[in-house]
């Protein structure tokens, strides 16, 4: 019962479990804040850019100038961007049976591991996760692949090089793992591999482990997944909201009894408060607007984007707004549109009820009806013709590397009447914005990450109380700019367990008991004796067959006939069965009525002498001897078969067997 | 241990579906169907043979409802608020949300039009629905500690569902209504390989085999084309939802294709928002709808418009599609009841029709008919039957069968002669039980479960580690001991039984004389003792040990001079009961003597 850790980020993880006899990998998310040390890539030539000075060393050297650009004193390499890979060395991928994905944040990594590792297995996540996460996998492949870029820079990655570098390049891990961005093959490839399952579908692993998603509250479609057998329970929770947005609330009672509770996907802001952070949202925007300039809002094409467009359709008509256009533009800004209207059957309770009306449960389609809201594709072609300043734009990506985002901080970057909004917790914004500096434009930062919170994580685990956490090393520390908030970290008794990076942990688990079953005519055959009240039982000889991780008892089949043949036997052929069992024994002979027993059955001469620890029972004819103690009896006799078989048969009726 | 079923509603019938299982002490029932041919009591089932006195409530653990047709939910809130039910529903989403619809449809037709009282009210249809629980494809929902179900898709209407009810491992699916090969909207129905006890199927297409689905649709077609080509009209009864739609998305391309003019109408205030469930549920239809809904809503028409009640009078081609479906109330009879007299127009029955209703008459020929008020309308129109309502034929229920591979099956919602035919058929190919109970009948089917015991795993390695490979002539016996507690049963090794009850092993040892005739010394007649027996026990373990003695496994063997005779030799073999067999074994083998040479 092992957990391998291949990610170091708590929010993206990627560990894989060995539980029983299966291969589990839980969650396959993708570190992209590697990108943050690559230069944008622009959607239309930016003189700016490619006037950047090359990076030189100290001592002179201009080795590195083609690859590494200088803006504004920090240093980002000037190549296709590349991401941080989990880990693929810690243990042999292919053995991976299955992956669990719990939201469509954490398989952004799934094709790495399922097109490049020799994976064999089933990819298991919800209808909502696959079709959204196609669709976050779908953008970020088009807006890297858009934009053809000659050169790849790799000679910065050479260890030697690499130490010369300044920060953060110098200390970035892994810079030999990282990997470009893949392509839509691919995609298509590792999403054939999923099969879909629902909340509370109890889905069968080669009959030895049953996992189960549950609804995780944070995401369309976002799960928690249990792995049980019949004995033990790991719980794995990873992105979890108890606040209402728009999913299907969290799914907390069946989480309880665990053995084991996984803990990951926290929230990355916990000292901001989401609700906070949107009406702070909204009120810049209208300022900004109001003030004749433009709102940039990068984000992504799914999830927080729905709450902040339904919080503006309740507040822009108060907020006199109503003449200022929308824009969300993204290769699948309309999918992702028309996708989140269809999936009623996940979404909060409000939102259900809407679609039995029926309407649509988001009211971003009035938005749309109305004309407030218009999505494009890219800024290409129809958004060049209806595009109208000022204005609110939507788009991606939050990194501010590749995507239509990247046009906006050119075009409007230059003037302080803009804004530039950052909604999304997953990149520090000041990172961001590093390689647009120096920048005129207002920058506000409003993280809203509804995830939960370690005030919730300790309601949670005092309601669930599971035998073990096992969760990030981060988040059994305080973070490391705030050494003084103990209470920013995951509080519980005992301590919980902590991994890192390509760390195996042991997880501590103690297994006694295995279900069988009896098959019904076995079961007819057995005879309960009650042994003291209430409880009963009965001996078992029965045939053990294991299949598929099943064990099923049978009747033993009725000893057959031996062959009738004329043939001498040899003697080896009487050799009995090794290792056929007899029962134990328990109980203890009274010594009057085993005599009268005896004499009984025709044993005149039985003479009885009293030891210190019983009885001597003598058959003196017989040449016999049984001695009688309390826990024992011996039978010392001549080789007569036949009357050691009658002195055996008349013992054992004194005792009862086990 | 046995299952139940009992019909109050849907035996050898198509009216009303209504079926009540009882498995291993839980009580559910399937379905609450009404009877759309009858306009009295017998409209709905008759709940007195659930209990004859008590609650329902009490009773029954839960109530499943398959799919939103009113043969499968219509008495629901007849059921529910006047009989009274308070325990819980279950039903898919969208059949939480359209059959609250239908239902308010049909109260109108029953109560508003024809003035019937005694009837459920708007308000019971809203009470009743509060008491639905709305349930996900796969999901294992645990409606108390024992009882679980779970539904899968059913293709035949928009959120149409079988349901498997498990107790222990104690198994019934229920199909409801079903279509095993996808249609134009919907997918095809799925059942995993559960081998539940016992499989209640619909039987509606019991002897059918029907030919191939792209042939009626071009039969479809080549009768609209043709009947509108002369100039008449068509008429197509239908249910709001489910086969309209299919034919709306069948003439939308049609017209497109060939380019044709005349009007297609639908009517009712139903349509538009019959098409709004089929968008907003678009996970629950086909998978070529399902994929290419972005780029194009297959349930936005554009040749199909609104219906208004003066078209009828228009003159020219046109096409129709009205409600209901059996032409027995509504909008649909009102049209045909203009239309009929003409020879130039057209009604194509395209589903069931129920005895009693006009649909049913003019299918069979009929083609005078009695209206209210002793008025005779002739039918002078032709009359066009094409079997579009998606329930699964013949070789559908059988291809279910082998999908689920059930031990009985229980026919119901078909004809008598039909499902007769189907019942030998199904015990032909699958050797299983199959039942076809009349309304009313209980049906009673034996199970015989295993019963699931914990193991310790102690005992359980113990027995896998001995022997890699399983002798299939010799199998291994293994030896426990059940502990029975309360409810709990669990399979330990002796000692641990023996350990938990408090008690102590008592232990019988045997010790045999065995005299041998040979004069050598004693320690060369053990040599040869131990020679022999390691010769012929291969298999054990055999020691000489430095004090003289002899072990196979634990069987202790000494020797000692006789006390008389010098040239016989006493072997005392000891051994335990556990050890009965090779004991009496080797004492055996010694009495035969020691062979002759031994090198």
């Amino acid at each position: 019962f092992f957990q391998y850790c291949l990610s170091g980020h708590p929010t993206l993880p990627c560990n894989v479990l060995k539980f029983k006899s299966t291969t589990i990998m839980l969650d396959c998310g993708l570190d992209m804040t590697s990108t943050l040390n690559f230069l944008p890539l622009p959607l239309v030539q930016s003189p700016r850019l490619s006037k950047l000075p090359g990076w030189v060393l100290k001592d002179g050297s201009t080795f590195l100038d083609k690859e590494l650009k200088e803006c504004s004193g920090h240093v980002f390499v000037d190549s296709v961007p590349e991401f941080c890979l989990p880990e693929t060395e810690l243990l042999d991928l292919s053995t991976v049976d299955v992956i669990l994905i719990s939201n469509y944040h954490c398989m952004m990594a799934l094709p790495y591991i399922t097109e490049y590792t020799g994976f064999t297995g089933t990819v298991y996540a919800t209808e909502p996760t696959v079709q959204i996460g196609r669709l976050l996998m779908e953008e970020l492949v088009n807006s890297i692949e858009r934009v053809p870029k000659a050169q790849s820079a790799s000679m910065w990655k050479n260890k030697e090089v690499q130490r010369l570098l300044p920060a953060p390049l110098k200390d970035a891990v892994e810079v030999s793992m990282w990997r470009k961005c893949y392509t839509m093959p691919e995609v298509n490839a590792a999403l054939s591999k999923i099969q879909l399952v629902g909340y509370s579908q109890k889905i069968e692993l080669f009959g030895a482990v049953q996992v189960t998603p549950l609804s995780s509250g944070y995401a369309l479609g976002s799960s928690n997944w249990i792995i049980q057998s019949h004995y033990e329970k790991v719980s794995y929770v990873s992105g979890s909201s108890l606040l209402t947005t728009h999913p299907q609330p969290m799914d907390q009672a069946s989480l309880k009894n665990s053995d084991v509770l996984i803990l990951t996907g926290l929230t990355q802001i916990p000292t901001a408060n989401p609700d906070g952070m949107v009406g702070e949202f909204c009120s810049n925007l209208a300022m900004t607007v109001r003030n004749g300039g433009n709102v940039l809002v990068p984000c992504y094409p799914s999830g927080v984007i729905y709450d902040l467009l339904e919080c503006l359709y309740q507040y822009i008509d108060s907020a006199g707004l109503s003449s200022v256009p929308f824009y969300f533009i993204s290769p699948v800004a309309n999918s992702s549109l028309e996708f989140s209207q269809i999936f009623a059957e996940w979404l909060c309770h409000n939102k259900q009820t809407k679609v039995y009306l029926p309407e649509p449960p988001f009211p971003h389609a009035e938005l749309i009806q109305t004309n407030k809201l218009k999505h494009y594709p890219s800024i290409h072609g129809d958004f060049s013709n209806d595009f109208k300043q000022p204005c609110v734009v939507f788009t991606g990506h939050p990194s501010l590397r590749f995507g239509d985002v990247v046009h906006f901080m050119e075009l409007w970057g230059k003037s302080s009447l803009n804004t530039v909004i950052f909604t999304e917790p997953d990149f520090s914004y000041l990172d961001a914005l590093a390689p647009y500096q120096p920048l005129a434009m207002k920058c506000v930062y409003c993280p809203i990450d509804t995830r939960l919170n370690f005030i919730q994580v300790s309601k949670l685990l005092k309601e669930v109380q599971p035998l073990h956490v096992v969760c990030p090393e981060q988040y059994t520390q305080p973070p490391p700019t705030q050494s003084h908030r103990t209470d920013l970290m995951v509080d519980c008794q005992p301590p919980a367990m902590s991994y890192r990076r390509a760390e195996v942990l042991s997880l501590p688990y103690k297994r006694r008991y295995e279900k069988i079953e009896i098959m019904p005519d076995l079961a007819d055959s057995l005879v309960p004796l009650e042994i003291k009240p209430g409880i009963s039982l009965a001996t078992v000889s029965a045939v053990l067959h294991t299949k598929d991780n099943k064990h099923v008892l049978q009747l033993p089949p009725k000893p057959s006939q031996p062959p009738a043949s004329k043939k001498r036997k040899r003697v080896s052929d009487d050799v009995p069965e090794c290792k056929s069992l007899k029962p134990l024994l328990s109980g203890s002979i009274p010594v009057e009525q085993f005599v009268q027993t005896l004499e009984k059955h025709g044993f005149s001469d039985v003479k009885v002498e009293d030891t210190a620890k019983g009885h001597i029972v003598l058959l003196q004819e017989a040449e016999t001897l049984i001695q009688l103690e309390e826990d024992s009896t011996h039978i010392i006799c001549d080789n007569d078969e036949p009357l050691r078989v009658k002195l055996r048969d008349l013992v054992l009726k004194f005792l009862q067997k086990f | 241990l046995s299952a139940f079923s009992l019909c109050p509603g849907a035996g050898q019938d198509v009216g009303r579906s209504c079926i009540l299982v009882s498995i291993a002490g839980k009580n559910v029932m399937l379905d609450c169907g009404m009877h759309m041919g009858y306009n009295d009591d017998r409209r709905f089932p008759d709940f007195s043979y659930i209990t004859q006195n008590g609650r329902l409530t009490d009773f029954l653990d839960c109530v499943i409802i398959s799919h939103f047709h009113l043969d499968h939910c219509g008495a629901l809130p007849y059921f529910s608020e006047m009989v009274g039910y308070d325990g819980p529903i279950y039903m898919t989403h969208p059949t939480k949300a359209i059959c609250p619809i239908l239902l308010e449809d049909y109260r109108k037709i029953t109560v508003d039009k024809k003035g019937e009282t005694n009837f459920f009210t708007s308000q019971m249809i809203k009470d009743c629905m509060k008491k639905v629980v709305a349930v996900h494809l796969h999901q294992t929902v645990q409606v108390d500690e024992e009882l679980e179900i779970k539904a899968y898709y059913a293709g035949h209407v928009l959120g149409a569902a079988m349901f498997q009810i498990k107790v222990g491992c104690e198994s019934v699916v229920y199909t409801g209504d079903y279509n095993m090969t996808p249609d134009r909207h919907l997918g095809a129905a799925w059942v995993d390989k559960c081998r539940p006890d016992l499989l209640i199927t619909e039987s509606t297409y019991a002897t059918t085999i029907r030919d191939s689905k792209r042939c009626r649709e071009r039969d479809f077609l080549k009768k609209v084309h043709e009947t509108v080509e002369r100039g008449g009209k068509v008429l197509i009864p239908v249910f709001a939802l489910g086969r309209a739609q299919e034919l709306c998305i069948l003439l939308e391309t049609f017209w497109e294709r060939m380019n044709l003019k005349a009007p297609i109408y639908f009517s009712t205030g139903l349509t538009e928002k019959a098409n709004h469930y089929y968008k907003l549920f678009i996970t629950w239809t086909n998978q070529k709808i399902r994929k290419t809904f972005v780029q194009r809503n297959m349930f936005e028409f554009k040749h199909i418009k609104a219906f208004d009640r003066a078209f009828a009078d228009n003159p020219g081609p046109m096409v129709v599609f009205a409600t209901p479906g059996m032409l027995h109330a509504g909008q649909s009879l009102q049209i045909f009841r203009k239309w009929a007299g003409n020879e130039k127009n057209m009604v194509i029955m395209p589903g069931y029709c129920v005895q009693g209703t006009v649909g049913h008459k003019i299918l069979s020929g009929q083609r005078k008919l009695e209206m209210e008020g002793r008025q005779i309308l002739e039918v002078k129109m032709q009359v066009e039957y094409m079997s579009f309502s998606a329930h699964a034929d013949a070789k559908g229920i059988m291809q279910l069968i082998r999908q689920a591979e059930p031990r009985n099956v229980l026919l119901v919602h078909g004809e008598a002669k039909k499902m007769e035919f189907l019942k030998q058929k199904i015990e032909q190919e699958f050797h299983v039980s199959c039942y076809m109970p009349a309304n009313g009948e209980t049906t009673t089917i034996l199970t015989n479960p295993c019963i699931p015991v914990d193991i310790s795993l102690g005992l359980l390695k113990r027995e896998t580690a001995i022997g890699p490979v399983p002798d299939a002539k010799k199998p291994k016996l293994m030896h426990g001991t059940l502990l029975m507690k309360d409810n709990s049963f669990r399979l330990v090794c002796p000692e641990q039984a023996l350990k938990e009850l408090g008690l102590a092993e008592h232990q019988l040892r045997f010790t045999c004389r065995v005299h041998i005739q040979d004069p050598r010394k004693e320690h060369e007649t053990v040599l040869r003792v131990y020679n022999h027996l390691k010769g012929v026990l291969k298999d054990y373990s055999v020691q000489h040990l430095p004090d003289g003695s002899i072990t196979v496994e634990s069987i202790l063997i000494q020797a000692t001079a006789h006390s008389e005779d010098q040239g016989t030799k006493v072997l005392l073999v000891s051994w335990t009961y556990q050890d009965e067999e090779l004991g009496s074994y080797l004492t055996s083998l010694l009495k035969k003597g020691l062979p002759q040479s031994t090198a």
